[in-house]
């Protein structure tokens, strides 16, 4: 399959296949994604959107093909080292850590690059945590969780974000925060994958979609073409 | 006819002729200690559950077994009975007790159960503590057949593990076995499939403690004697050994297992510590490299040369 | 029956509990943080208690190496040997099924403990207590030894379970203990990180095996019998949980030595007996934390 790889591409995933124990959920992803832009992965549940989140992450171990980030081959390297190379993975369920309070969950991922935000910075921007720094981690809402989620990956520098359904559950005020969190991110030259399932969030932040379907790309487009042609998107959505 | 039942008729031939070739009660020590391996192998390698002390159903049957034959006179295959009936009422006990609990805590229940079997036994004054249930009769089979020649009781042994390992084998070719096997591989889609594992797991246990019952009290019979060590943790975990060493989940791994141990252990029986060392070693081995067993490595084998 | 007890007696009792206590609590503290972090039982655990005890013998006698020296070298020689086994024998498991690791590290106990047996023999070995001597306290005799060994498992313990719910390592164990793949996508190279926490659940093994050298005679099945009890406090504390690991150690001891004064026979099976109770009616164990 031939693809035009552009100028400015910090990630290119190429015939991706993974597997959870015997079962096979990634059949063959091909992507890439550009510098300092938002890609949605979009899809039924199921389709094998979060595996792949898992499998660049590194998390899911039995993965073949090719993964190159910024001209270096992730697909055999552990977790911890991904995650040095510059990505940092927010994960559906958030994962925050009950036996920690919110601010040991906030300062426990060391700082990995220079550049990212600082503790009193993260603070600033998430005042909800400031306030509830002692409480226990999993005594916050739901919206509350996401932003610690998303705060403490940023305290690494990491400028490559896999995001996890940001979205997933939580009040449209909330999930306008987050959505505006993104832009501000993407303005200071972050690069996120986002996988989501709410069309109209996705929509509203992203450069480029990828559709995913059965654990492979089955199309592509841009922003532009998402708000011409919703016909098109409807029919991958099953909306 | 299937490739298990000719295996089955050529090891039945082999075990006719033994005898003439190879002491008797060695012998029935393995044949005892098949039974007890098929017992832990429904436990373990069908049901997914990983008794640390399963020692305490094979030596309280010896036990109890043994008190009924010297006290009241009972004829060995009563006494065996007798024995497998009781550990199968302790593992009902047991089961009440852990059965709800899933791999490591199960573990951990029956080997702390299994020491506190032990302290019992040893201060019951019946079991005659630290020197042993001794000099147990041998009443004639059935009231009839004369079996005080090692020789002669083989067969009848013979008889008895013949019967035990293919009640084994019928259960799990039941569909109860496959209940078994599916709780094994996935325990939760069981209960979503409106089942209650619990209960399938707590039978497995009883039928399990029976037959190591069965194989405790006929091991009192061929000794003549029962002791401490057979409800000793050493013998749990030679079983644990013979067991994954001849295949986990395979009819004839515990025989294969069986067999091998006990052979080494009467090898190096001179060699002090030796024999223990050597089962550690196999054990590590066995689970680094040979997970399936012999008899589970064999099968892949076979399986892959058909592909091909 | 009450008053033919001498206060002599009570109290001694109580001392001995007290120390065995202290070696419950230590022993199964290492248990809950090795069980915490990898989800293994470290069946190995109480062989490694006994290396520490032959590693202070054999300072002692062929390098001249005295008690204080050796509290600090064993548990790093026994110490390394553990993340040695981690490396070798527990790492390659970990992605199977749990019964695995506690079937390897029994067969390494199994492999340990018939080495030096073969080797040393089953009988004791003697080691001197380096502090001589006691106090009088009137209702009875406090030997120095004793003391120590109760006060610095009680430093200890205590140290330990600060050290992990209030500093960043400890920080960074409890929220490996949770989700260690998620700490892992942060950069932490947790690999190393539980090779080192078995590491030091093994040095404190062997820390209480120094400890117990003078108490207790060196022999190679020192471990093996005190493992017994050691579970039995585990499930009753609740497996994974440290601070009920700690707790329940020394109230269990004390609860032996009470039997012991006033139903002997019974002492040993104390602990089982309240095993099976809490297992009754508390499933999870006492200080129960969701793991199991």
């Amino acid at each position: 399959m031939k693809i035009d790889v552009h100028p400015n591409t910090s990630l290119v995933v190429r015939d991706l296949q993974g597997w959870y124990a015997e079962s096979k959920v990634i059949h063959g992803m091909n992507f890439e994604v550009h510098e300092g832009e938002i890609l949605t992965l979009l899809g039924r549940n199921g389709a094998g959107k979060t595996s792949t989140l898992r499998a660049i992450m590194g998390i899911m171990r039995k993965r073949t093909g090719s993964i190159n980030f910024r001209s270096e081959e992730l697909i055999n390297k552990r977790i911890y080292e991904i995650a040095r190379k510059g990505i940092a993975y927010c994960p559906e369920e958030r994962a925050i850590f009950a036996s920690l309070d919110v601010r040991e969950n906030l300062t426990l991922p060391p700082v990995l690059q220079s550049g990212g935000m600082t503790d009193a910075e993260l603070f600033q921007a998430f005042p909800n945590l400031q306030r509830r720094a002692s409480s226990r981690g999993t005594r916050l809402s739901g919206g509350e969780q996401q932003m610690l989620a998303i705060a403490r990956i940023l305290r690494t520098g990491s400028r490559f974000l896999l995001l996890d359904e940001p979205s997933e559950g939580l009040a449209p005020v909330i999930v306008k925060e987050i959505g505006e969190l993104l832009k501000k991110l993407k303005q200071r030259g972050y690069t996120i994958i986002l996988v989501e399932q709410n069309w109209r969030f996705a929509r509203s932040v992203a450069d480029r979609h990828v559709v995913v379907e059965h654990g492979q790309v089955v199309d592509t487009f841009t922003a532009d073409v998402s708000n011409t042609d919703v016909s098109r998107v409807e029919r991958y959505l099953g909306v | 006819m299937s490739k298990t039942s000719v295996i089955a008729i050529a090891l039945l031939a082999v075990a006719l002729v033994a005898p003439l070739f190879v002491y008797p009660v060695t012998l029935m020590t393995i044949l005892c200690f098949i039974v007890f391996a098929c017992s832990f192998n429904l436990l373990l390698g069908y049901t997914g559950l990983l008794c640390f002390g399963h020692a305490m159903f094979f030596g309280s049957a010896a036990y109890v077994a043994g008190w009924l034959m010297k006290t009241y006179g009972l004829t060995p295959e009563m006494g065996i009975l007798a024995g497998g009936l009781f550990s199968a009422a302790l593992g009902l006990l047991v089961g009440i007790i852990a059965v709800r609990k899933s791999g490591i805590t199960f573990a951990m229940i029956t080997f702390a159960i299994a020491q506190f079997v032990y302290f019992i036994l040893l201060r019951s004054p019946f079991t005659g503590g630290e020197d042993g249930l001794q000099k147990i009769p041998r009443e004639p089979v059935l009231g009839l057949i004369d079996v005080t020649r090692n020789f002669n009781y083989y067969y009848v042994v013979l008889a008895i593990t013949v019967l035990a390992v293919f009640f084994f084998y019928r259960i799990v070719h039941s569909p109860f076995g496959e209940i078994l096997k599916a709780i094994r591989d996935n325990d939760a889609r069981v209960e979503s499939l409106g089942m209650k594992p619990e209960r399938y797991k707590l039978m497995a246990l009883v039928l399990s403690a029976g037959l190591a019952g069965v194989a405790g009290a006929m091991k009192a019979s061929v000794f003549q004697f029962a002791t401490l060590t057979d409800v000793s943790f050493p013998i749990s975990t030679e079983v644990i050994i013979m067991t994954l060493l001849g295949g986990l989940g395979t009819l004839f791994g515990p025989m294969v297992g069986a067999g091998f141990i006990i052979y080494l252990n009467e090898y190096l029986a001179s060699f002090g510590e030796w024999a223990l060392i050597s089962q550690g070693i196999i054990l590590l081995l066995v689970i680094l490299f040979l997970r399936r067993g012999i008899v589970g490595e064999f099968n892949a084998w076979m399986k892959r040369r058909q592909a091909s | 029956m009450f008053d033919m007890i001498s206060p002599q007696l009570l109290f001694g009792q109580l001392l001995i509990g007290l120390i065995n206590g202290s070696f419950y609590a230590m022993l199964s503290m290492g248990l809950a943080i090795i069980f915490g972090l990898m989800n293994v039982v470290n069946f190995a655990h109480g062989v490694q208690y006994m290396l520490g005890a032959f590693c202070a013998w054999l300072l002692l006698n062929y390098l001249g190496v005295p008690y204080w020296g050796a509290l600090i070298i064993a548990p790093l020689a026994v110490g390394a040997f553990g993340m040695l086994m981690e490396r070798l024998v527990l790492r390659p498991l970990q992605h199977l099924d749990h019964l695995y690791a506690l079937l390897a590290t029994y067969a390494i106990a199994l492999i340990v403990e018939g080495l030096v047996r073969q080797e040393y023999g089953s009988t004791g070995l003697p080691y001197a207590a380096p502090i001589s001597g006691g106090m009088n306290l009137g209702f009875m005799f406090l030997p120095y030894y004793r003391l120590w060994v109760v006060v610095f498992s009680i430093v200890t313990c205590a140290g330990t379970w600060l050290l992990i719910e209030y500093s960043k390592l400890g920080a960074y164990l409890r929220a490996a203990n949770e989700n260690p793949n998620i700490v892992e996508s942060f950069g932490i190279n947790v690999p190393r990180m539980i090779t080192l926490t078995y590491g030091l659940g093994v040095g404190l093994a062997a820390l209480s095996g120094v400890l117990a050298a003078p108490i207790y005679q060196v022999s190679p099945s020192m471990g093996s019998g005190l493992m017994i009890t050691v579970f039995a406090v585990v499930v009753i504390g609740g497996i994974g949980s440290i601070s009920g690991a700690i707790v329940t150690g020394y109230i269990l001891g004390l609860a032996e030595a009470i039997t012991k004064v006033f139903y002997p026979e019974a002492a040993t099976t104390v602990a089982f007996v309240v095993m099976i109770v809490v297992l009754l009616l508390k499933p999870n164990g006492i200080f129960s934390s969701e793991k199991a």
